[in-house]
């Protein structure tokens, strides 16, 4: 279930959850993000909540941040947009400081994408005003520590994108 | 703490003793018994109670199940099902004579599954229902009683976002 063929390892991801004290994942799958799962659901200090449908996650994230619990929503973007009006009326309205990791579906580094789901995601982050960052390999980790701190600066929720290319 | 959305919303606040530690879902419909979820499970020693509706809980049907998967001790689903859309002026809710919801929350995996149709009934119940272990799912056959607020009095309702900037540290560690 794990693999590392596009450059990113899974553990380079799990050591910016624990760099950032993360104890909660909130998670639907998708093939984008199953390279995590194994990793994810088997680290005895993060906890992963499953969810039937995405839109709960940014309210059981809510919950659990109201609790005192460092959580992060891992879902699709077509997940995303499941969960639209989530995060207006929680993610945004209540000026949530959360990190959506969200695995790119359709994504492409060259040329043009044929996926819907690909095409809208940018635009749907834009016209929420949520900041976004895109990480393809190891090297890109980091990413998440500086998405998360700049979440907690602007009292805002804040998107990583996983982009994944399939041939 | 106690999570009421919809209608439950002004009725709870009109007798809660804590409304400093009232989360009202105003907007975000069906996603009350998710956000409680998620308070239940980061502090297991704080009693959470959730008052959903029934087109809430057609809206977001998933939670059953998550909930039941979690199974945190300290949650109690409550659910006022009074057959309508109350909020929007009182439209039937689809189903509404034929679904079970306390069938729902018992095959999701709740410890315990309750109905009731005489409020009689419930008041006898209340204590072993409140201290039973969770997640305990109550589902309150209600008569439709349509408020009829003026914008002024709907502004005026306790919410979630006007609550929330004084709550957000109260667990903060
Ligand atoms: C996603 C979404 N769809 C529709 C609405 C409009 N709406 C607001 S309240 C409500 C009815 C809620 O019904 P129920 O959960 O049964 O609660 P009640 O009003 O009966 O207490 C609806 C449809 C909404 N707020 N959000
Ligand atoms: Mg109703």
């Amino acid at each position: 279930m794990s693999d590392n063929a596009a450059g990113l390892d899974p553990r380079s991801i799990l050591k910016e959850f624990k760099k950032n004290k993360i104890s909660h994942l909130v998670w639907l799958p998708d093939s984008e993000t199953n390279f995590m799962y194994q990793v994810m659901t088997s680290d005895k200090d993060l906890t992963v909540v499953p969810v039937c449908r995405e839109a709960e996650t940014i309210a059981i994230a809510a919950g659990l941040q109201l609790g005192g619990k460092r959580t992060v929503v891992l879902v699709q973007n077509t997940g995303i947009f499941e969960s639209g009006d989530s995060i207006r009326g929680i993610a945004l309205d209540l000026n949530l400081p959360l990190l959506l990791l969200i695995g790119y579906r359709g994504w492409v580094r060259h040329g043009i994408t044929k996926d819907s789901a690909a095409f809208y995601t940018e635009h749907f982050l834009h016209s929420w005003g949520i900041d976004y960052y895109l990480i393809e390999s190891d090297s890109d980790a980091h990413l998440i520590s500086h998405a998360l701190s700049s979440a907690e600066a602007n009292s805002k929720p804040v998107a990583v994108l996983l982009g994944r290319e399939y041939s | 703490m106690v999570v009421p959305t919809m209608q439950s919303n002004r009725r709870w606040s009109l007798v809660s003793s804590r409304p400093d530690l009232d989360l009202p879902l105003t907007g975000c419909m069906g996603k009350a018994s998710s956000m409680a979820l998620g308070l239940a499970l980061a502090q297991p020693k704080t009693r959470v109670i959730v008052i959903d509706g029934d087109g809430s809980l057609l809206m977001n049907l998933g939670t059953f199940v998550t909930i039941g998967e979690q199974a945190p001790a300290n949650l109690i689903h409550v659910s006022f099902d009074n057959g309508v859309y109350a909020t929007t002026g009182g439209q039937p809710v689809p189903g509404s004579h034929r679904v079970d919801f306390a069938a729902y929350a018992k095959s999701s995996g709740y410890r315990s599954s309750h109905q009731f149709e005489h409020l009689e009934d419930f008041i006898s119940s209340i204590e072993d229902l409140f201290s039973a272990e969770g997640p305990v799912f109550i589902n309150l056959k209600i008569q439709e009683d349509l408020d009829d607020l003026s914008a002024d009095e709907r502004m005026a309702m306790p919410s979630l976002v006007k609550n929330y900037p004084a709550m957000k540290d109260l667990f903060a560690s």
